[in-house]
């Protein structure tokens, strides 16, 4: 067995050495992570325990970016001028991108990392595709546990989904802010904003600026919806990705202010909260949500444990109390 | 004497070879022989780094030069390639796409330098950048910028080179990926009629019908070859339709449709491959039969085509194919035999009927540069189908899915193994002589030339055609023409069309092999993942497109970046990605430079994959390969991709179970 082999074996040094952030220690990492065996549960449970806001010290210090919206919005071509930039700006990037999988089959195309442009041999990036499982625009557990994982290694970590009206609700769940991506002379958005079917997200972004007239008439309409909802401070972000791209340093700045503007604590507390719900959801189901009284008093339950817990206590806790409800 | 006969035999067509490899002194070596031996056009064949703008010494062109056709950096090896063959009489077709408009400036310098004045130019420059996109692979610049380049050459050609094609629109490569004979139609015409509304915008009202009829078609004649002429049929209808309705062309001569031909590839077997040359002459039947529509230039694939590359006595059985057809038979000395057969009308209607019908699609996705997506979908689909109709027998192929007993074929029997293989100190050679040439020019004036080139690429209402020839003048190299446009243009990835495939119908061979996928992702803890990957500069991307979507369809999760891949990006994916298998497909013959460097980086990045490789691959360098480390080959010879897949997952369970006890 190779060195590489043996270290990629050890959960808790890969979980070390991210604490560390050493970069390097990503795709093994994420390798456990993404393992649903028995075994592969407990190794994750470990390695997460290395990067719990315990062991860290505090929340972890990676911007944690969602970035979601319809196929063919122009997302990847988006996070390819994006990457460019942060890595410009000296900001290392680790992309999850989740892609729809195939009902019949089980099987994925993951393509999306062909459109995101940037240089192999630059540890300062990292993409990692993901298929979706079997909930539609959902987010896997692994990827729920990847973002954690991840964010003590990266100044940025980006989950890019497919996402169409309702299921953003679960990139919202895990990160900081959530970017929605929509293209011009497309309604579906401004029909399920006016509707209150999706939430306000915390940036709009509008593709192919270089349209011209069509891009300004989508930004003007959503911003006109956006004040007739109340949110007149939600920035909507025009962008190009077509050279020379253009409103992607306004797309920085709208999201480090953003981040600015939140309250971390609070948002990566729910995060690990609901993270774990789903978690214990995806393992025991429907049966076992009802054996802890529901989800609201999941939630409820969950709110009442210490905060610096990380998911996988939190799952613990969970089960503790469903086996006790459901023995009594 | 009878309308049957014509008053006198008719001319011949052009016959060309496409033709080229390794440097300009011997593809001009080559050239001249052809020549000699009867051929009476030029075809030149350009290596993968001159087809999309690299010069011999980037990255991106390791283990590419010279391999799939001749070498040309800068003014100077075009000399060489043309010295002695005279210009003003030569009719030279090349197979030039992103760079056709740098191409086409060196060839023009060649002739200036020479004394000839340019007017007299005879030729064809493919320049169909849309099937590129679609099929070849060797674009270099985003759909906009590249339709431009194209306008603007066509606008600059039909005064100054007025007997030249500036465009090639090619429904070839349409069907080497696949496509039917309603969506080879379809396509071409709505490439045609996307380049045709471009430029109209950019010449006078009374240059546009003169523009029209410089429009030139390279179509491809498959083995079902009635069918196939009444495609030539349609073609040429739809064409003068599309003329005299849309454009409001009536001058009969520019409602001509003219096209040249290649047949096809794709239907050429690696097992039994002397099988080929019947089925090439049956296409070649197929463009020549009917007058009507008879092909103005022909060329010829080799027997060997599906082993490697052709060796100068492959190319000439393909020519004395052409020459036997011209000059021994009758062919030449009738009117158009189909005419008023109701088969031939019937078969002809029935595909214009269809392409009508798919060219309104196109158009509702807003015309055929928007609808490049769909349409690439569409191909892969149909490529999809046409795989496995073969895989389950439904389309018989003599000696791969139906008579596969045979003797060992006598022509593979030679030292080489009945190809040619390009030296590899080729490469090393014109790294030297580019490096050369850069030093021994003019500095200050290629500098200058660059700048005004970027000056006319920022600026739209200028051609870039008059900076081009001045840049070809001054001596700039291929690479720092591209580069200079890939600076103002951006760079671009065309779409995979794999997404959205259709799943395969099930049957109890995918069935089973799902099931497996299945117990091995559980044994692994998560699903099994594979990476499927194009090194190197080859852009035939059909292989690993299906290899793709049949994994998908076998339950794996799939990493597919497309094509251009450097080695080291395949190592970084294959590392990020966390995958179980990496699968590389190349066709250009570049395997032998490109694979172990591939191997290598995989070693250094600590990723322990098993890898395997499929393409045009002569034994010889299998073997090489797997000495290298390489798990498993495949060649055309195995077309059965289910059990692929099955061969694929055991693999994947060997290693990993070899790995769980190591």
């Amino acid at each position: 067995m190779s060195a590489a082999r043996a270290a990629a074996g050890d959960p808790a040094e890969l979980g070390r050495r991210l604490r560390e952030c050493d970069r390097g220690a990503a795709p093994a990492a994420l390798n456990v992570i993404e393992d649903r065996s028995a075994r592969g549960r407990e190794r994750t449970r470990k390695l997460l325990a290395e990067v719990s806001p315990a062991a860290l010290g505090g929340e972890a210090g990676a911007h944690l970016v969602g970035v979601t919206g319809p196929p063919g919005a122009g997302k990847s071509s988006l996070l390819s001028a994006l990457v460019g930039r942060w890595r410009e700006l000296g900001r290392t990037v680790a992309v999850l991108a989740v892609d729809p999988t195939s009902r019949r089959s089980g099987g994925s195309l993951l393509g999306d990392r062909a459109r995101i442009e940037h240089d192999p041999r630059d540890d300062g990036v990292l993409i990692r595709s993901t298929a979706a499982g079997t909930r539609m625009g959902g987010l896997a557990p692994p990827t729920r546990e990847a973002v954690q994982a991840l964010a003590p290694a990266f100044d940025l970590v980006v989950v890019e989904t497919v996402g169409v009206g309702q299921s953003e609700t679960d990139v919202e769940e895990v990160t900081d802010t959530v970017a929605v991506v929509v293209q011009p002379a497309s309604g579906d958005t401004l029909q399920f904003l006016k509707a209150g079917i999706m939430e306000v997200p915390d940036v709009l972004v509008v593709t192919k600026a270089d349209l011209g007239e069509p891009a300004l008439r989508a930004r003007r309409d959503l911003e006109s919806a956006l004040r007739a909802l109340g949110s007149r401070d939600t920035p909507v972000v025009s962008v190009s990705s077509v050279p020379p791209p253009s409103g992607i340093d306004d797309l920085v700045e709208a999201l480090d202010a953003h981040r600015a503007a939140i309250d971390l604590p609070a948002t990566r507390l729910r995060a690990r909260r609901l993270t774990a719900l789903a978690d214990f959801l995806a393992e025991r189901g429907e049966a076992g949500l009802r054996a802890l009284g529901g989800r609201r008093e999941a939630e409820r339950f969950l709110d009442s444990l210490h905060p610096a817990l990380d998911a996988a206590a939190l799952v613990g806790a969970l089960e503790e109390r469903a086996s006790e409800e459901g023995g009594g | 004497m009878s309308d049957a006969r014509l008053p006198e035999r008719d001319r011949p067509w052009v016959m060309r070879t496409y033709a080229g490899h390794s440097t300009a002194k011997e593809s001009n070596e080559l050239y001249r022989r052809n020549i000699e031996k009867g051929q009476t056009g030029l075809s030149i064949a350009f290596d993968l780094p001159t087809q999309t703008g690299y010069d011999p010494d980037d990255e991106l062109a390791r283990g590419e030069v010279g391999k799939v056709g001749v070498s040309v950096a800068h003014k100077g090896d075009m000399h060489t390639l043309l010295d002695g063959i005279p210009l003003q009489e030569m009719n030279t077709s090349m197979t030039i796409n992103a760079t056709a408009a740098w191409l086409l400036a060196l060839y023009m310098t060649v002739g200036e330098e020479n004394g000839i004045d340019t007017s007299v130019l005879q030729g064809t420059t493919q320049n169909d950048i849309i099937k590129e996109f679609l099929s070849r692979g060797t674009y270099a610049f985003p759909p906009g910028p590249s339709m431009r380049l194209i306008a603007d050459m066509i606008a600059y050609t039909v005064d100054e080179v007025p007997k030249w094609n500036p465009i090639n629109i090619c429904s070839y490569h349409l069907q080497e990926a696949g496509a039917t004979p309603v969506q080879e139609i379809a396509y071409a015409l709505s490439t045609a009629r996307a380049v045709l509304d471009q430029v109209r915008e950019r010449v006078t009202e009374e240059t546009f019908p003169r523009v029209f009829g410089r429009i030139s078609f390279f179509v491809n004649a498959g083995i079902r070859f009635i069918e196939e002429h009444a495609k030539l049929r349609a073609m040429s209808q739809l064409w003068r339709e599309l003329g005299r309705e849309r454009y409001g062309v009536d001058d009969q001569r520019y409602l001509r449709f003219r096209y040249g031909v290649q047949v096809n590839s794709l239907g050429l077997t690696e097992q039994q491959p002397e099988n080929n040359v019947i089925r090439i002459v049956l296409e070649a039947l197929a463009v020549t039969l009917g007058r009507n529509v008879r092909a103005r230039a022909i060329q010829l694939p080799a027997w060997n085509e599906a082993l490697g590359l052709p060796r100068p006595w492959d190319q000439q059985w393909s020519l004395r194919i052409q020459q036997i057809l011209a000059l021994e038979t009758d062919l030449l000395e009738y009117p158009d035999i189909f005419e008023g057969s109701k088969v031939m009308d019937g078969l002809a209607a029935e595909l214009m009927e269809g392409a009508r019908a798919e060219m309104a699609v196109v158009e509702e996705h807003g015309g055929a540069v928007k609808a490049v997506d769909y349409m690439k979908t569409q191909l892969v689909e149909s490529h999809r189908e046409r795989v496995a109709r073969i895989e389950r027998g439904e389309q018989k192929v003599v000696g791969q899915n139906v008579y596969t007993t045979a003797e060992p074929s006598p022509l593979q029997a030679g030292e080489d193994g009945g190809i040619l293989t390009v030296d590899p100190e080729v490469e090393r050679a014109q790294v030297e002589a580019v490096e050369r040439w850069r030093a021994e020019r003019d500095e200050a004036a290629v500098r200058a030339a660059l700048a005004e080139l970027r000056a006319a690429a920022e600026n739209e209402s200028l051609n870039v055609m008059p900076a081009t020839l001045a840049a070809a003048r001054a001596g700039a190299t291929t690479g720092e023409w591209a580069g200079v446009l890939r600076e103002v243009f951006g760079e671009y990835r065309a779409p995979t069309g794999v997404e959205g495939a259709a799943a395969i119908p099930d049957d109890e061979a995918l069935h089973e092999l799902r099931e497996k996928v299945d117990r091995l992702s559980e044994a692994l803890g998560r699903r099994v993942k594979i990476l499927v990957g194009k090194p190197g500069l080859d852009g035939h991307s059909n292989g690993a497109e299906q290899i793709a979507v049949r994994a998908r369809d076998a339950g794996m999760d799939v990493v597919y970046e497309g094509i251009r891949l450097t080695p080291s990006r395949i190592a970084a994916t294959a590392v990020q990605e966390g995958v179980h298998v990496v699968g590389l497909s190349i066709l250009s013959g570049s395997h032998r430079e490109l694979i172990p460097e591939v191997l290598r980086e995989l070693r250094e990045a600590g990723a322990d994959v098993p890898v395997v490789v499929g393409g045009i691959i002569p034994p010889a360098d299998a073997e090489r390969l797997m000495q290298a480390g390489v798990a498993r080959v495949y060649t055309p010879k195995d077309f059965e991709l289910t059990r692929i897949m099955g061969d694929i997952v055991d693999l994947v369970a060997e290693h990993h179970s070899a790995a769980a006890t190591a």
